[in-house]
């Protein structure tokens, strides 16, 4: 195990850069470069291997390129969103490099001519400090496929007996992100790579051009982190972590090479420019394959294909469509919402806001809304490992809320049709009559269950009759058993009272 | 020799159109002329079995009264480097033995769909690199003419196939001179249209910057006609271009009147240099008939086109370098049985399967795109290439066309050049300016040399987009020619003995 120098200590002796490389897969209906269906698209998830293919990307003999309008769009797109120029004419390029799982044994991309370029993000952290990142550029690529190693242990290329390709993702559209060196993050460093991860995923989301989904590797990120010494000009050697694919392991593994590279320094060691490999079970980086001036690519323009020139209409018809960025959203629906920082915060860490706002717009209040997401349905997401907005719509929870405001459902009850919905048994309504869950709002039937309580209990009626008010719990938690919980309570209280005097 | 292979692909199709001979009887006239001669020509790497069930479907749907393209019935030989799906498709490399494509080439299907008859895959140097066919990993080619003499290259096969009768019209690629070449040293007819004119999807790419399919026939009306089925855009080739193009075999049959060489201005380059005496002689002699009919012709200079060889052996290996990564042994094709690693067995695989000139183009285009060599080298090559265009922008300002000799020297012995790659490169040295500049060029026979009797072809080259121009220009020459030799000039060339493949 690597040696790690205290967080604290470190940024006391050095400054981090990071720098973040992003990859974020389009959700085109087909692939990059051929008309098969693309599988980061909900129609062709279920795919069986290889079935998703067409010759260009099992690069068959023959087989060309064709560029995909619809990917070009969502490029264009995204790097507006990302403040970015977009380039009047931009190029493809061969990076060669041979690899089973790139059927062409050269992957296109964009080298010396992206599609969009200089532009800015802002990013919010959990307290709501702003940190403006600088972006670099936005290029367009397709992805290689997806390998299988069998017979080694824990599905490594190391020990394998051999090895299985599916090229369905071959061809898959890319947009890869990259920004410039971010400095000035100091110890937040982790915490700005984490939020900045999740601005890109709100952006890709918001904007549609990718369901932006990390854990199906929809997004994916390569961090870059350099220490130099304090009052130090030049930037320190760096390394590049690959394939860090959640949000926490981003945040960790940014830590961790604080840390590590910290120690190493300090010892008067150097840093090895090279790639890193992310080990979420250990919260370890090890080393890759060096990177260095080895790395030859051997780009050069991709003769198969022409300049991708949009035209200035296409670019202007795009930015009036683009979507309110996720901090101006943020700081807007603060402002209407109503909420205290804390509770705002709540919502949007928890990548809760939009379904929240949706929530809100079918009809419940704010409040109502951030109570259930943040609450009840977090609970649930977090007990069953899934995310929030998976497991019910906001539609059903404004329904939930107007139930309960009607004084169909308690709170308990609510939650008891929250969890059949959740079930898949059907809406709220459909949930509470299936299980016959509504609160019993017949006075009859309420005051022939008080009567039988009070004629039970003797020494309680007594007692209420005698002003000891608070003494009417006893016959009302009889009651409430005697109706199965489907009574409000209130009204209960209200019906003893008056049955006790009477 | 039957009559029916005689026949330009022309006439047979009018003999077709009329019901004087049916499509079956013109395939096996063709299938059996393969089976005579082809043993000593070797112009095929694979016969179509299905040819004559293509052909007897052709006459069915005749006989049902369907009206059919004009080419309908006629055969057709294809070389090797356009995929097919009904025989393997090999661009005459070991490391394809045997592969099948799932689909077709663009110009296949196009053939395919017009009634032509694919008859077989002809001989190629492997992958399209070279100029004799030697380089083919299944054995030479022979030229007609004299069968220990190279028929050009790379696409020698189809060009030797028309040439033997053995095909009355055959699809080509031309990347550097691989169609024009060949015709030259082979009496035929080459033409290699404006880049992106033919779709190169399913031509198994040697470099995608210069590839161009085109029509081999001989004469050159039924290139013309070719040209027509096979040319115009195609969605899957994102280079095709979207052009509305004029019907060249319109332009070929009004061109036969002559008319088109009144006052024609025709451009001689003043910087080629280096043909043999025979080779000038016919074309100064070409020349002279142009003139006679009322060309002008006029001396221009295109300054850049001594690096045209150097920039071109720059720029097409760079792309086949990365063009033929693909073949690997991963998902097709040959797969070397070594113990290791898959770079192990990749490594195996390449180094079992690729010929000696491949595996020198590679190693060279690799090379040039190294990092740090790219500028002085690939880039540089570009940076020629645009020199070029420009010089022929110049000359077209001035003249309608430019006329070269073909090649620099008539057929020459089998082996004589395989060691000496330079000399090799040095016969495109008139053909490679137009890939390179992406503008058509058209060879057809200019007659013998006085010094060997061996064909020699004239070049004629025009601004892009201009190929009817080319096929107009070409046509009133070849009849002047032709009225002066009293007849074809393949009818000069030596009866084949035949040797049964």
């Amino acid at each position: 195990m690597a040696k790690l120098m205290d967080f604290d200590k470190a940024l006391e002796m050095f400054e981090p850069v990071i720098g973040l490389e992003v990859h974020v897969e389009l959700n085109t209906k087909t692939k990059m470069f051929s008309a098969a269906g693309n599988p980061a698209n909900e129609e062709f998830h279920d795919s069986e291997p290889n079935t998703l293919v067409a010759p260009v990307d099992l690069g068959l003999p023959g087989s060309m390129p064709v560029v995909n309008a619809e990917a070009i769009r969502s490029s264009i797109s995204l790097g507006l969103a990302l403040g970015c120029s977009i380039a009047p004419s931009s190029r493809f390029a061969r990076k060669n490099y041979f690899y089973p799982d790139l059927g062409k044994n050269y992957q296109i991309s964009q080298y010396d001519e992206p599609i969009a370029f200089e532009g800015s993000v802002e990013v919010e952290l959990e307290d709501g400090e702003i940190i403006v990142v600088p972006i670099e550029r936005a290029h367009m690529e397709e992805d290689a496929g997806k390998l299988t190693h069998v017979g080694g242990s824990s599905g490594r290329i190391q020990g394998a007996s051999s090895s299985l390709v599916d090229y369905n993702r071959a061809g898959v559209p890319l947009v890869e992100i990259v920004t410039k060196p971010i400095f000035g993050t100091e110890h937040r460093a982790p915490e700005v790579a984490k939020a900045y991860l999740a601005t890109i995923r709100d952006i890709a989301r918001g904007l549609g051009i990718s369901e932006a989904r990390m854990e199906r590797g929809n997004i994916r990120c390569d961090a870059n982190v350099s220490l130099r010494p304090r009052g130090a000009e030049k930037l320190g050697t760096r390394t590049e972590t690959k394939n860090v694919n959640s949000m926490r392991s981003v945040e960790r593994a940014v830590r961790y090479e604080i840390r590590r590279q910290a120690a190493i320094l300090a010892d008067g060691g150097s840093i090895t420019q090279e790639t890193r490999h992310w080990h979420e079970d250990t919260g370890e980086t090890s080393p890759g394959r060096p990177k260095s001036d080895a790395d030859d690519y051997r780009y050069f323009p991709e003769p198969d294909l022409l300049p991708v020139a949009p035209s200035e209409e296409l670019i202007e018809e795009l930015r009036s469509k683009l979507p309110e960025a996720p901090a101006a959203k943020r700081r807007r629906l603060k402002g209407e919402w109503g909420f205290t920082d804390l509770e705002f915060q709540d919502v949007a860490n928890a990548g809760l806001t939009d379904v929240v706002e949706q929530t809100i717009a079918a009809g419940a209040t704010a409040a109502a809304a951030r109570k259930w997401w943040t609450g009840e349905i977090a609970r649930v997401a977090n007990a069953e490992g899934r995310e929030a907005a998976d497991l019910v719509s906001p539609i059903h929870v404004a329904e939930l809320q107007k139930l309960v405001d009607a004084g169909t459902l308690t709170d308990k009850l609510a939650r008891q049709v929250l969890e059949g919905v959740i079930a898949g048994e059907g809406s709220p309504q459909e949930v509470v009559d299936s299980r016959g869950l509504a609160v019993v709002s017949d006075d009859g039937a309420l005051i022939a269950a008080i009567d039988e309580a009070l004629a039970s209990q003797p020494d309680v009626l007594e007692k209420i009759k005698n002003g000891k008010v608070q003494a009417a719990g006893a016959v009302i938690g009889a009651v409430m058993k005697a109706m199965k919980g489907q009574a409000d309570a209130a009204r209960v209280r209200e019906l003893v009272l008056e049955r006790a005097q009477a | 020799m039957n009559d029916l292979i005689k026949l330009s692909a022309a006439e047979l199709a009018a003999g077709l159109a009329a019901g004087d001979v049916s499509s079956v009887e013109a395939t096996q006239a063709h299938l059996d002329r393969i089976a005579a001669v082809d043993g000593d020509v070797h112009a095929f790497l694979h016969v179509n079995e299905g040819a004559l069930d293509a052909a007897r479907a052709i006459d069915e749907r005749r006989a049902a009264g369907e009206t059919l393209h004009e080419l309908a019935g006629v055969p057709l030989a294809v070389k090797d480097v356009l995929v097919t799906t009904d025989m393997p498709s090999t661009s005459a490399s070991k490391i394809l033995e045997g592969y099948m494509s799932p689909y077709d080439a663009t110009v296949v299907a196009k053939s395919r769909a017009a009634g032509l008859v694919p008859l077989g895959k002809t001989n190629m140097d492997e992958f399209a690199m070279g100029s004799s066919t030697e380089f083919s990993a299944y054995g030479p080619t022979h030229n007609p003419w004299d069968l220990d003499r190279i028929p050009g290259g790379s696409g020698g096969g189809s060009a030797a196939a028309v040439a033997a009768f053995e095909a009355p019209l055959a699809l080509g690629s031309d990347t550097g001179g691989s169609i024009r070449q060949p015709a030259h040293v082979t009496g035929t007819v080459g033409m290699k249209p404006t880049y992106g004119g033919v779709s190169r999807y399913g031509s198994i790419a040697l470099a995608s910057s210069l590839d161009q399919v085109g029509p081999v026939s001989r004469t050159v009306l039924d290139s013309a006609l070719l040209h027509d089925v096979i040319g115009g855009h195609d969605p899957h080739d994102a280079t095709s271009l979207t052009t509305t193009w004029p019907s060249f075999a319109a332009a070929a049959r009004e061109g036969a009147t002559g008319e088109v060489l009144k006052g024609l201005k025709v451009g001689l380059v003043k910087e080629l240099h280096g043909f043999s005496k025979g080779v000038e002689d016919s074309f100064q002699a070409a020349v002279k008939t142009l003139e006679a009919a009322g060309a002008e012709v006029i001396e221009i200079s295109a300054p850049h086109f001594k690096y045209a060889t150097a920039a071109y052996y720059l720029i097409l290996p760079a792309e086949a370098s990365s063009n033929l990564a693909k073949f690997d042994s991963v998902r097709f094709g040959l797969r070397a049985d070594v113990p290791g690693t898959v770079e192990d067995v990749m490594s195996a695989t390449r180094d079992a399967g690729f010929g000696p000139e491949v595996k020198r183009r590679i190693i060279l285009g690799t090379y040039a795109l190294s990092a740090g060599y790219y500028d002085a080298y690939y880039g540089s090559a570009q940076k020629v290439r645009t020199l070029i265009q420009q010089d022929f922008a110049n000359a077209f300002a001035e003249v309608d066309v430019i006329a070269t000799p073909a090649a620099p020297t008539t057929a020459f012995k089998l082996g004589e050049k395989l060691d000496d790659p330079l000399a090799m490169y040095a016969n495109d040295l008139a053909t490679i300016p137009a890939n390179l500049a992406g503008i058509p060029g058209i060879t057809l026979p200019s007659g013998l040399s006085a010094e060997d009797g061996l064909p020699v072809g004239i070049q004629f080259l025009a601004p892009e987009y201009e190929d009817a121009r080319l096929y107009r220009v070409s046509a009133a020459l070849e009849t002047l020619l032709v009225e002066s030799w009293g007849g074809p000039l393949l009818d000069k060339a030596p009866a084949l003995n035949g040797g049964a493949r």
